[in-house]
């Protein structure tokens, strides 16, 4: 359903002088103006501007912080307030220099606390910093204000703690923001708060009508908040002299209207991506029309976005050092997605898409803003080409299938986190992190005992007695096995969002949704290879099985060979296929919170390695605590017919099944994509092309350079997956000897260390 | 149409996917089994023997193609047979070379032309591409790196230049083996002299291949011989250019 706007707000003619369209003017749509206004571009890069002196300048401000911050955890942070749209006073980086002005705080990279998500996660975070919450924090929040993460342990299960604790099912938001919501910042530059209040009033006011049943009562709350979020946003954007209760009407205005409306969310909500949306083709049409009137050039142009993305850059939440080793950093997502074509067929690419992705160049590289290009191979060629330099050059751009996006979520679709895709302003989700199959499949063989503890978690069944593991036996106990899990998991995830809806409801990012909204809950498994490997070898191979005095299975003997997972060989794929069709149709079975539609991802960014250390042997011969291969990649070493025939294993999963995204990340060098800068990026170019037009979803493309060749010399065992072509020769450099790994440094990057 | 008898067997190592290091594009590399030299820097001594490699037919190589043909064919690339010595099972070779060709296949042809007496014209008329390694362009020193005669290598590259042919060279530059300024001349020469030489790849000599050896049970001749540094690279490079020579 569609927001109607009200009459009696004026229509705003100075604003939104010489746009084109009907229909956006009328009703809250913004993708109508998109489509009625946006200029594809068709050319390449020769357009675009290096940085000016004033972008320099206040980047190498900011950017000097980041050594002290590197040291010390955390730069600073304010442990007395806990943060809402406008408890910070305005802060600036260069007042006089910033184009685009706000921060999360009164200073920059200065933390926040919000304590809605969890008092404990908020203490145990401090303390890991130094810091203590101010006594104000802890009488409110541990007397008077009861948090998401109380509420959630209120709900729970005692199944759903033990499965919890054992690590089978993990990373669950239940003391931490969820995240993933992305508002549809674009509204507040397009129509401003006083237009976008009046609409949910209007939405508010329907509900009247309806009879006061729990839902329609909860329904009308959020609306309520939601109105009062868009309120408190006017009041802190007027803080930095912005006055948004009316739309934008300049450029400038435009990307500082839409950053105001993401940084009232980052103010508000801890999430564990906080990602932005598809904002670059926007903001091109009003680029577009301040370069036409000649009002701003191509350098001023640039400078905006430069800005913007200073600012993207700098987002910072107050997290505990266990939860940034679980995803290797202090992670964001401040995803935004680039590119794609139009239901209609047109590109909608721009010449803001490519200067987005100059950023890279005049800022240089940095993994936030988590820059997406929705790829089809019908894209412009220019824009192709350009991306594929940028990912040689920096390794920070993702790919996701614009072919396989645009049928289910439309052309106005963005990319939430790394793989989820929504139709932007119109659904959300509740993030349910992800289960291990790989643990499963051994509680499936100790009939519901944990393989490290002992501990009776899963459902007591008859533990596989035999001297050898039979296939058929075990995928009838695995099956057993996954509908308990399937169970559980979704009770636990209806359990968190009910409380996180309750206790840390977020007002702001909702207000810049359409009412109703659609939800999807977004489950996710994690130990695919480990999982689908362990079935082949029972298949195909003998598997003896180990056990330990208590009768517990904990360790595989296997003779003879069998085919793994990422070698394109529909033996061993088939099964890694089913079991996301399997868990997928399980998961369906149980009733979700709000009716929200299951969908589920093959997804891991770093937390592979915290799973695989959570998971004893396996029958694949994966030692316990080796990591698993991240998403949805085949295991470390076992793909031996180069990328692409890896890559065609990954594409067979059927993105139906996983709609929330199949992940698979890549490793090259550059001289694996050929002689020189332009071959390499015509063949990264082919690469993409063809992954996902057999039917690849998406592709992390890591470009190595220098430095992480260096740093698997010295870590080997953070990059077990790392692959260097040579003509004729490929090798697994965390394998080569020293002398051999400086070799191919000297040759790869051209100079002696 | 299939004029060939899928049912030739031949002998082979393995089959990886590679993209811009083994001709054009990305492209199933098909490694075949057994090759009549052995260069004392061969990063591939498992290659050598023909009887290592497993039998496969024809038919079977191209159903492991076959599966790879979408992919390959939009990413824009194709087949390279390599290995060991391809020319070796010119029956096998030839074979897969047409299929591919009927199949639409961009074809390359890695080989050191050693055995390019063993290629007939229809062969080549299914070659799109040959990769021709040239070890070293003087006689003595290219029997001391290989085992074998230059003669029929030069003699194939001048072949391959009537058929109308299209080459890349590869020169394996190793540190006083193959990088005698005077040598590298008169390849250069030679080279220029034909009309069908699209690009010279110079590639720095390497030891990734040094674990094969010790698995083999094998000395590595040239285990202590270091890899060229990026000055003298640049400078073969350029003296490939000097004689108008495309080259890496």
């Amino acid at each position: 359903m569609t927001t109607v706007a009200p009459t009696d707000v004026a229509t705003p003619r100075t604003e939104w002088r010489g746009l084109a369209g009907e229909r956006w003017r009328e009703h809250v749509d913004v993708r109508d103006f998109i489509q009625a206004n946006c200029t594809p571009y068709e050319g390449d890069a020769v357009f675009l501007t290096g940085p000016t002196h004033r972008t320099r300048a206040v980047w190498e401000k900011v950017s000097a912080l980041f050594p002290e911050e590197r040291r010390k955890g955390i730069l600073d942070v304010d442990a007395a307030t806990p943060s809402t749209i406008t408890a910070h006073a305005p802060g600036y980086i260069d007042q006089d220099l910033e184009l685009i002005v706000g921060l999360q705080t009164d200073a920059p990279l200065k933390r926040a606390i919000m304590p809605n998500g969890g008092l404990r996660m908020v203490e145990t975070s401090l303390q890991a910093y130094g810091y203590r919450p101010g006594p104000f924090v802890t009488k409110v929040f541990g007397t008077y204000r009861k948090t998401h993460n109380d509420g959630v342990f209120d709900g729970y299960t005692q199944v759903m703690r033990a499965a919890r604790r054992a690590g089978i099912i993990t990373g669950l938001p239940d003391a931490y923001g969820r995240g993933r919501i992305i508002g549809d910042y674009r509204r507040l530059a397009l129509y401003g708060t006083n237009r976008l209040i009046a609409a949910k009033r209007a939405e508010r006011a329907l509900l009247d009508a309806r009879p006061s049943t729990e839902e329609v009562i909860r329904d009308r709350e959020e609306l309520a908040e939601q109105i009062r979020a868009l309120a408190d946003l006017a009041r802190m954007a007027a803080g930095y002299g912005c006055d948004v209760t009316r739309p934008a009407a300049s450029a400038h205005e435009a990307v500082q209207w839409l950053y105001l409306g993401y940084l009232a969310a980052v103010k508000e909500q801890n999430g564990a991506a906080m990602s932005l949306g598809r904002t670059s083709t926007f903001l091109d049409v009003y680029l577009q029309r301040d370069l036409d009137a000649g009002a701003i050039d191509e350098s001023r142009a640039q400078e905006l976005i430069d800005d913007f993305v200073i600012k993207l850059r700098l987002v910072r939440f107050l997290r505990t050092p266990e939860y940034d080793a679980l995803f290797s950093g202090d992670p964001t997502w401040v995803t935004e997605s680039i590119g794609g074509i139009g239901a209609d067929g047109r590109t909608l690419v721009t010449r803001t898409s490519f200067r987005f992705l100059q950023t890279l160049y005049n800022l240089g590289p940095a993994p936030e803003p988590n820059l997406t290009v929705l790829w089809s191979p019908r894209l412009p060629s220019g824009f192709k080409e350009f991306c594929a330099r940028v990912s040689i050059d920096t390794s920070a751009v993702q790919y996701e299938s614009d072919e396989l996006v645009r049928p289910l979520t439309g052309d106005d679709t963005a990319i939430a986190c790394c793989v989820s895709a929504m139709a932007v302003g119109k659904q959300m989700q509740f993030f349910g992190a992800r289960v291990n199959l790989a643990k499963a499949l051994l509680y499936a063989i100790n009939g519901g005992r944990d393989e490290m503890t002992g501990e009776q978690v899963g459902p007591e069944t008859p533990a596989l007695s035999g001297e050898h593991l039979e296939y058929e036996e075990l995928s009838a106990a695995y099956d057993r096995m996954l509908d308990w899990l399937a169970e559980t998991y979704v009770g636990a995830l209806n359990v968190i969002h009910f409380m996180h809806d309750k206790y840390a409801y977020e007002r702001i990012e909702m207000a810049l949704h359409d009412y109703p909204v659609h939800r999807f809950m977004a489950c996710g498994i994690a130990g695919l290879s480990v999982a689908a490997d362990s079935l082949s070898a029972v298949k195909y191979a003998r598997v003896k099985v180990i056990r330990d005095d208590s009768g517990l299975a904990v360790d595989y003997e296997t003779e003879g060979e069998f085919p793994a997972y990422g070698n394109n060989n529909d033996r061993v794929d088939a099964l890694a296929v089913g079991l996301v069709e399997t868990f997928m149709a399980k998961v369906r079975k149980h009733s979700t919170y709000r009716d929200a539609e299951h969908t589920q991802s093959v997804l891991t960014i770093t937390s592979n390695v915290v799973y695989g250390k959570h998971t004893g042997n396996t029958p694949d011969g994966r030692r316990a605590g080796q990591p698993f291969a991240p998403g949805a990649n085949p295991m470390n070493g076992r793909d031996r017919h180069g990328a692409a025939a890896s890559a065609l294993s990954v594409a067979k999963i059927p993105y139906e099944l996983a709609r929330d995204g199949i992940s698979l990340t890549t490793s090259i060098t550059p001289e694996g994509l050929g002689h020189d800068p332009a071959e390499r990026a015509g063949n990264l170019v082919g690469v993409l092309d063809a992954y996902m037009a057999c039917g690849g979803f998406h592709m992390n493309v890591n470009v190595l350079d220098r430095a992480t060749l260096e740093d698997a010399m010295n870590h080997p065992e953070k990059y077990p997956e790392l692959t260097v072509r040579v003509s004729g020769y490929a090798v697994n450099f965390v394998r080569l000897t020293r002398e051999q790994q400086l070799d191919v440094l000297s040759r790869t990057f051209h100079g002696a260390l | 149409m299939n004029t060939t008898n899928g049912l030739v067997t031949g002998r082979v190592h393995s089959w990886d996917l590679s993209t811009g290091v083994d001709g054009p594009g990305t492209r199933f590399v098909l490694f075949v089994s057994g090759c009549p030299l052995r260069c004392l820097y061969c990063a591939n001594p498992d290659t050598w023997r023909m009887r290592d490699g497993r039998p496969f037919t024809a038919d079977e190589v191209m159903a492991e193609i076959d599966q790879y043909r979408p992919f390959i064919t939009t990413a824009g690339g194709g087949v390279t047979l390599t290995g060991g010595e391809p020319l070796l099972q010119p029956a096998f070779t030839g074979t897969v070379l047409r299929r591919c060709r009927e199949a639409g296949l961009h074809t390359a042809l890695d080989t050191s032309g050693f055995l390019g007496a063993r290629a007939d014209d229809a062969l080549l008329a299914d070659t799109d591409l040959v990769l021709l390694d040239i070890k070293s362009f003087d006689v003595a020193t290219y029997r001391k790196l290989t085992g074998g005669e230059l003669a029929p290598t030069l003699g194939f590259a001048t072949r391959l230049d009537h058929l109308g042919i299209p080459v890349w060279i590869r020169y394996v530059l190793v540190p006083g083996r193959t990088d005698d300024a005077a040598a590298i001349d008169g390849l250069g020469a030679f080279l220029a002299g034909l009309g069908n030489v699209d690009r010279v790849d110079v590639l720095p000599f390497h030891k990734l291949g040094a674990h094969k050896y010790e698995a083999l049970g094998l000395p590595f001749p040239l285990r202590d011989t270091p890899g060229p540094g990026p000055d003298l690279v640049e400078r073969v490079r350029r003296q490939f250019h000097a004689h108008g020579l495309r080259a890496h």
